[in-house]
């Protein structure tokens, strides 16, 4: 059951052959012997949860089900969620208890899932390993002593220990993907827009998108279906027609357009990761795909203007965070000054202090033009790299981080090595472009590798697709991390 | 030494709507403390905001009544500060491409409206949201804070230091007051905050060209204020600069008890506010289809109205014109709800009584309306009845004396009654016919010999006595005009 995807699991829930209650619990338990360890999830709450596969249950029993219906799906505790502890990952919200539901969240209730619990995260999604977390890192379920990457590790740790069938997650730049990588799993960012960001605490508004982690591509497209939908909420939120995202999962290979840019595969990529990425794209071309080498020159430009960009945002964004009206708040202080000044030192990680810091150093007065104005104008030349990419080729691939996970605490002191995790992704979400990740080996010391698809604006259904077919022929997706029998 | 006064204002209008500028939230004033703040207004974490729609038809009839450019697009953007009743820690507000951009207003400064018209030049009116408010009564050495405010629209109008005095300032900012209200765009309501301004001023010795470092006064509420402030702020610039001193650039407060300014900070502590485009919003893009359905909906702008009420041509648009006098048309065009009162009774009298109209507008109904402090809105005589009232002074029914009576037994609780009912039970109803007047006159004649002897001997005084006596056999119901025609008369023959 626990390596069920999500159609199975829907078949045996629409057959009554089993009832959301059991599936829960079920997950319930898998979380209560795994999360000591593993740390992926802030907050389960039992009751609640059961409630929801209640109301499940009766859905599925009037006939009022949709695929997804009684379905655990673990959320990303970056989603404002009623009623629950709300954290995001930080000291600042640890005493938050959401009174409203994201978009996000509202839309998997109405869909009937059950909320599972809220799982771990970089703090306010800033980390590529999940080692800013106020409640301590999350552990890769492939090897324990290596990170699961971020922000979104909780999420991916959680769908690769089988802790939930699948969970939410937010990138900003690479925060579903490289972890998707890391974990062994498969995580989409759809097209900026596609996902309200509404309830979804903004760390860079212009970057952050909200989408699935799972087992495999078939079931993202299940995710998706859910996920996406336009919310007058969110003034970015895109009036696109709804799509069916598993529509196109059959679609063949055959004549595909695969362009390598060249820039993906040059200095700081590791061995063991080129070799997996070039048997997959061997797989490809087996299938019947086309590979062409292309170029995307200003690739090298991206993670230094995603470290304006973000930050600048993140600086402004964290400001709501003061003390005054939720969150933390300092139990002794001066004045408001201090109070100010305390609530923040204490509320928030060096990590986010640093981004806040930058941020509000690029955006100072004197300093706006060079920094941010220039990489607002450099992001732009970024887009423009993938629209001449496009031209040539449908999808574009490449590894989806340099390295397999890393050990934990590797990095942690140098946060220019960090940030560098995040060299492939970070191009797709300046650039607004859809990217996902599926497993497609192991390299060193048995640690995963994903391969990055990128698809043009709106290929969500062709991306998926392409995935689907490579994991209809191969079996990488299907793998698990050894972990304690159940 | 001669100085020079340089004003330029800041002024912020609330906007007229339902609904705030980025929520759903109810901008009515005086709600109880944080009554009317939803989830935005209060910045939760992971809301948004959605810009309201109605706000940006507002801005856009601003700006096309001054003769403005609509920038499209036009950006919101952050301005970044630390503040308890500012709860996201920024303001949405608007600084590289505001929505409104140039245009310019008239004003007359002078007491002689023929004279002193001066153009003031409006560099731009942007929008952004107000901030709430901070309570630092009551809550035993806590600051309280009320979020109702936060998030209310407002339209920032920003003029050029086009100003020469605080005359001129008042005059300007009345003019935009009078233009918002006149709009509909703005209650333009001052003791509720819905309408304050910033006032920026400096000197320079007469003929300099360059202007002088500026001091900003904040927060101005009355325009009284606004006058005191810029006189202590120029008269102390003034000092300063006649003592060998010099002007540091200053943000300051002006105290209206002891009528002075006072500094609230400086340039050096002045802060850093990183302005930076919204991500959570798109640049706001109007077309121009959108700006000519706006400016369809739009009413006649108070300057266009004004001269079509002085101008004696029917104007090529057909709309009529009374041929009043500047002043009259200063009066009437005060306010919109003045001007269409106006123009509801002359239209049914016609435009060649344009001239009486005014005057009842401007004199018995406005007098009234003082007293009793009212809008003329919520006058109890409508247009209509004061139109019929007007009517019977035309038609010679009553006299304009009779007239007032009338009018102010009407005010006095007998609305919905016309002109015509009161004349008729009261008995009105002015006597014209010449051969009972005749007989009258004749009649106080014989009976005032002396008054007659005085008139034969040049003391004209006598007249207005003989007149008078005649009024009194009638009870002021003779028709004046006739009495005075036949009394000349039939002294004539006496002679």
């Amino acid at each position: 059951m626990f390596n069920s995807s999500l159609n199975q699991l829907s078949t045996l829930l629409a057959t009554k052959r089993v009832s959301s209650i059991e599936l829960t619990r079920d997950f319930l338990r898998n979380i209560k012997s795994l999360n000591k360890e593993y740390n992926a999830f802030i907050t389960v709450n039992e009751e609640m949860s059961l409630d929801q596969a209640r109301i499940a249950d009766a859905m599925i029993a009037s006939g009022e089900g949709s695929p997804l219906t009684g379905i655990p799906i673990a959320h990303k505790d970056i989603f404002c969620t009623k009623g629950w502890l709300t954290t995001c990952g930080s000291k600042m919200l640890s005493n938050f208890i959401s009174p409203y539901d994201a978009h996000v969240i509202e839309l998997f209730n109405k869909a009937g899932t059950v909320n599972i619990g809220k799982t771990n995260m970089d703090e306010f999604a800033m980390g590529s390993s999940n080692e800013t977390s106020f409640y301590g890192p999350v552990k890769n379920p492939w090897d324990i002593l290596s990170v699961p990457g971020g922000s979104s590790g909780g999420s991916a740790c959680a769908v690769a220990a089988r802790m939930a069938p699948a969970a939410t997650g937010t990138d900003t730049g690479g925060s579903i993907r490289q972890p998707a990588s890391l974990c062994g799993v498969s995580g989409i960012k759809p097209t900026y827009g596609l996902v309200s960001r509404y309830g979804m605490i903004a760390f860079a508004s212009s970057l952050d998108q909200g989408g699935p982690i799972a087992k495999s591509a078939a079931d993202l497209a299940l995710m998706l279906n859910v996920m996406v939908g336009f919310d007058a909420r969110d003034s970015t939120s895109l009036q696109h027609e709804n799509e069916d995202y598993t529509r196109e999962l059959k679609g063949p290979i055959e004549g595909l357009r695969i362009g390598l840019p060249k820039e993906y595969f040059a200095e700081g990529l590791s061995d063991d990761v080129s070799r997996a990425v070039d048997a997959a794209v061997a797989e490809y071309s087996k299938l019947g795909a086309k590979i062409i080498e292309v170029s995307l020159p200003n690739t090298k430009l991206s993670i230094p203007v995603y470290y304006v960009l973000a930050p600048a945002e993140a600086s402004s964004n964290l400001s709501r965070f003061d003390g005054v009206r939720y969150g933390h708040r300092s139990e002794e202080y001066n004045n408001l000054d201090d109070m100010y000044l305390k609530s923040r030192t204490q509320g928030f990680g060096a990590e986010v202090k640093r981004r806040i810091l930058i941020g509000t150093y690029v955006l100072s007065h004197g300093y706006y033009d060079a920094y941010y104005i220039k990489a607002q104008k450099l992001r732009r030349l970024i887009a423009q790299d993938f629209t001449g990419v496009f031209k040539q080729c449908d999808v574009i691939m490449g590894p989806t981080s340099p390295s397999v996970a890393f050990s934990l605490g590797e990095r942690s002191n140098d946060p220019l090595q960090m940030y560098l995790s995040d060299a492939y992704t970070a191009a797709a979400s300046l650039a607004g472009l859809p990217g996902m990740s599926i497993p497609v080996g192991f390299g060193k010391k048995n640690r995963p590798v994903g391969l990055h698809i990128i698809g043009n604006y709106f290929a969500e259904a062709k991306i998926l697709s392409i995935a689907h077919q490579f994991q209809q022929v191969t079996d990488w997706h299907t793998k698990m991390p050894d972990i304690k029998k159940f | 030494m001669q100085w020079e006064v340089v004003v330029g204002l800041e002024i912020h209008t609330q906007l007229l709507t339902q609904s705030k500028l980025f929520s759903g939230a109810s901008t009515t004033f005086g709600g109880a403390p944080n009554s009317q703040a939803c989830a935005v207004d209060i910045a939760l974490p992971g809301v948004l905001p959605v810009l309201n729609r109605g706000v940006v038809e507002l801005a856009v009839k601003f700006g096309l009544s001054i003769d403005a450019r609509i920038n499209s697009p036009s950006i919101f953007a952050r301005k970044n500060y630390f503040y308890p009743d500012l709860p996201k820690g920024y303001q949405i507000s608007q600084f590289e491409l505001p929505i409104v951009e140039g245009g310019q207003i008239n004003i007359q400064t002078g007491k002689n409206n023929e004279e002193d018209e001066r153009i003031i030049n409006i560099t731009r009116a942007h929008l952004e949201e107000d901030a709430g408010k901070s309570l630092h009564e009551d809550f035993h050495g806590m600051t309280g804070i009320d979020l109702n405010r936060a998030g209310t629209p407002l339209l920032e109008i920003v003029s050029e230091p086009d100003m020469r005095s605080s005359a001129e300032a008042v005059a300007f900012a009345k003019k935009i007051h009078t233009l918002v209200r006149w709009l509909g765009i703005s209650d333009g309501n001052m003791e509720e905050g819905s309408f304050r301004c910033d006032a920026n001023v400096s000197v320079r010795r007469l003929g300099d060209d360059t202007l002088g470092t500026r001091r900003e006064i904040k927060n101005l509420n009355s325009f009284r204020y606004l006058q005191q402030a810029i006189e202590y702020e120029a008269e102390f610039q003034k000092y300063i600069l006649e003592t060998g001193g010099k002007i540091k650039q200053a943000t300051v407060l002006f105290d209206s008890e002891k009528r002075e300014t006072h500094v609230m900070r400086t340039k050096e502590d002045s802060h850093d506010y990183r302005y930076f485009p919204d991500p959570d919003l798109l640049p706001l893009i109007i077309s121009s289809d959108w700006i000519e359905e706006i400016r369809a909906s739009m009413v006649e702008p108070p300057d266009l109205c004004f001269s079509r009420f002085i101008d004696s041509e029917i104007g090529s648009n057909g709309k009529e014109t009374y041929a009043l006098s500047k002043y009259d048309a200063t009066m009437l065009t005060v306010d919109i709800d003045i001007a269409t009162y106006f123009e509801k009774v002359v239209r049914i009298i016609g435009r060649k009584e344009a001239k009486l109209c005014a005057n009842w507008v401007i004199g018995e109904v406005a007098t009234r309306l003082n007293q009793d402090n009212k809008n003329i809105t919520a006058s109890p005589i409508s247009p209509q009845q004061l139109a019929e009232l007007i009517l019977r002074i035309c038609d010679g029914t009553v006299s304009g004396k009779t007239a007032k009576d009338i009018f102010n037994t009407m005010w006095d609780g007998e609305s919905h009654t016309s002109a015509d009912e009161i004349i008729k039970i009261k008995g009105l109803r002015q006597i014209s016919n010449s051969d009972e007047i005749t007989k009258l006159v004749d009649m106080v004649l014989i009976e005032n010999p002396q008054q007659v002897a005085d008139f034969c001997r040049g003391k004209e005084r006598a007249f207005n006595s003989l007149v008078g006596q005649v009024m009194k056999k009638t009870k002021g119901k003779a028709n004046p005009a006739q009495v005075n025609d036949i009394l000349k008369e039939r002294l004539k023959k006496k002679n």
